[in-house]
């Protein structure tokens, strides 16, 4: 097969795949680390009420889903930094392949935890549902790809892995705790609500919890899936645009800026998310199912 | 002759402040292996990444195989194979997935089982890239240079840091290269390698080449003299050696005195007399016959590895 952008990409993606599954940390961060969660929340929290089951399965699928972010970026900046990248560049090349392999590799392997972390909860938590399974494969789908291309952007205009660390932190924090996918959205100040739909995170782990405890369809979370896809091809663009192969190549401050027009679709759907009011009314009928299972289960006031 | 392969013509690269190359041409035919010679810093390394099209000169112009390197892109690379300075690769990946890997980017390719057993890792194939001694390391940088068959390969100090049995086997490597009549370009500060392997050399220094030629050329310049390299008890006051008999030129380096002689007999006799009048005594004395450091120290007044 003579080589093409498509066939480099499938050719690396192989490798990634490779690399990935001789490396420990990887089994300990994808697959462990998850069900880990799951075995600790669900018995803790969800105590056998189904909603709470697939609520937190929701919110455990969006923090693997996430987890390319982290992922991606710090591989990208260890593999520039060692030189690898440079070995890679006398090839012939372009950064669309390098970028595009680790997001399908980084696909691809999220898939199976996604599985297993679906089937621990139908099995072992006894969990009545399987959820949309079409509408989670759709928002995995694109969610990964996005977040990976967001570590890639990251990646792209960072200069030291310490650098590197400390924006993903950064960024990570805001994912995390403005997102609903670690505490629901609907018990924060209504401010901090607006402000979370401009958060990218947020149409991923809403579109997830709307899949997993109300089996949203395809068409309810197609919002979800508009802003992740819009998201990717912004992100992937500016990565390619931004990528370095060179160890000692310096993201130029002007890098930084354009990073941030990453953010810009997501500007966009948080001005249109608050103005229409769905969404919130979305987050808090979902809240207001699962406290309603909280109040039926919890004992009765003396 | 034809068309030269490689054409640099006049390269400038700056470093901020830093004239990495202040105007390097030189030109090399197909099937020639030509080595740039120079100490660390020279501007070897800076002249071979901007013919891989991997830098940009801020002037000149550099053509290889009839196209721009920086321009030129997949077709480019295509032609080229290269040993950069260092190469790194993921450390879990396995030999033969390496040499592998880099064939499917190509639409020419070597076969790989060939590849393995001519670079002798056959044994090694399904070791992990850190596994591997540097010696392997490289045998490998030198294996995935050729996984395209390329007509030009550039080798950037394919032997640093190597211990004498790898680096000899390298040159054997190189000399099939030559062979098959691949045009190779090779960067190095050993002065034993560019003599032994290389039909022209190009001495750099400061980011300019300041003498080119066949190895037998370039120590034609020399000819006439012997080098003679002493070291003393107590050093010397300034022009006392450099006054001996047959004595052309004398400068010292780290204690160690380099004489170069039309008459090596009569400035040995001279210089041991001179000794016992000075109450002076010889550590060392070693005779060379000249070579290309000897051309470097007369137009730089330099060691190589200084």
């Amino acid at each position: 097969m003579m080589p093409n952008p498509l066939t480099n990409t499938w050719t690396l993606t192989v490798v990634r795949i490779r690399l990935a599954m001789r490396n420990r940390a990887f089994f300990f961060f994808s697959l462990v680390m998850p069900l880990a969660f799951l075995f600790f929340f669900v018995p803790v929290l969800a105590k056998g009420r189904q909603q709470w089951i697939a609520y937190i399965l929701g919110a455990v699928l969006t923090l693997s889903v996430m987890g390319s972010f982290w992922g991606l970026s710090v591989q990208l900046v260890t593999f520039r930094e060692q030189g690898i990248l440079r070995r890679f560049r006398l090839a012939p090349l372009g950064a669309g392949p390098m970028l595009a392999s680790s997001i399908l590799s980084n696909y691809l392997m999220i898939l199976p935890t996604v599985a297993v972390e679906i089937l621990v909860c139908r099995w072992v938590f006894h969990m009545r549902t399987w959820g949309n399974l079409w509408a989670l494969l759709v928002l995995v789908t694109f969610g990964s790809a996005a977040f990976a291309a967001f570590g890639l952007i990251v990646a792209s205009t960072t200069n030291t892995m310490q650098e590197t660390q400390m924006i993903n932190n950064l960024i990570w924090s805001g994912f995390l705790f403005l997102s609903g996918a670690s505490v629901p959205l609907a018990v924060f100040p209504p401010w901090i609500q607006r402000v979370a739909f401009f958060v990218p995170a947020t149409y991923l782990a809403t579109g997830l919890e709307s899949a997993t405890t109300n089996l949203a369809t395809f068409g309810e979370v197609a919002e979800d899936v508009a802003a992740l896809a819009i998201g990717i091809l912004v992100a992937f663009e500016i990565s390619r645009q931004l990528f370095r192969w060179e160890p000692e190549a310096k993201a130029p401050a002007r890098a930084k800026v354009w990073a941030l027009a990453a953010l810009v679709p997501f500007l966009a759907f948080g001005i249109y998310e608050n103005a229409s009011g769905k969404r919130m009314a979305r987050i808090h009928h979902d809240f207001a199912q699962l406290s309603g299972e909280m109040q039926k289960a919890a004992p009765p006031a003396r | 002759m034809g068309e030269p392969i490689i054409q640099a013509e006049n390269l400038v690269k700056n470093y901020g402040t830093v004239a990495a190359l202040r105007g390097v041409s030189f030109a090399i035919e197909e099937g020639e292996v030509f080595g740039l010679l120079g100490p660390n810093g020279a501007g070897k390394t800076t002249t071979v990444e901007i013919l891989e099209g991997m830098r940009t000169a801020d002037a000149g112009r550099a053509h290889v195989c009839g196209l721009d390197p920086e321009k030129s892109g997949s077709a480019y690379k295509e032609r080229i194979g290269a040993v950069l300075q260092s190469t790194s690769l993921p450390d879990k990946l396995r030999v033969h997935e390496a040499i592998e890997l880099f064939a499917q980017f190509y639409r020419q390719r070597t076969d790989t089982d060939q590849l393995l057993r001519r670079f002798q890792l056959d044994e090694k194939r399904d070791a992990f890239y850190s596994q591997l001694s540097g010696g392997q390391k490289q045998r490998l940088a030198l294996a995935m240079a050729l996984v395209n068959d390329p007509r030009v390969v550039f080798l950037d100090e394919p032997t640093a840091g190597l211990d004498p049995q790898v680096r000899r086997e390298i040159y054997t490597i190189i000399e099939e290269m030559r062979r098959e009549r691949k045009t190779v370009l090779l960067t190095t500060h050993y002065i034993e390698e560019a003599e032994r392997l290389c039909d022209r050399v190009a001495i750099v220094d400061y980011g300019r080449v300041i003498a080119l030629g066949t190895p037998r050329e370039l120590k034609g310049k020399s000819a006439g003299t012997t080098r003679i390299e002493v070291r003393l008890a107590r050093p010397m006051t300034d022009g006392a050696l450099a006054n001996l008999e047959g004595v052309a030129d004398c400068r010292e380096f780290s204690g160690t005195y380099i004489l170069h002689s039309r008459r090596p007999p009569q400035t040995i006799v001279a210089l041991v007399k001179r000794l016992e009048a000075e109450e002076n005594e010889l550590h060392s004395l070693e005779m060379f016959s000249p070579s290309l450091e000897d051309v470097f120290i007369e137009l730089t007044g330099r060691r190589l590895r200084d």
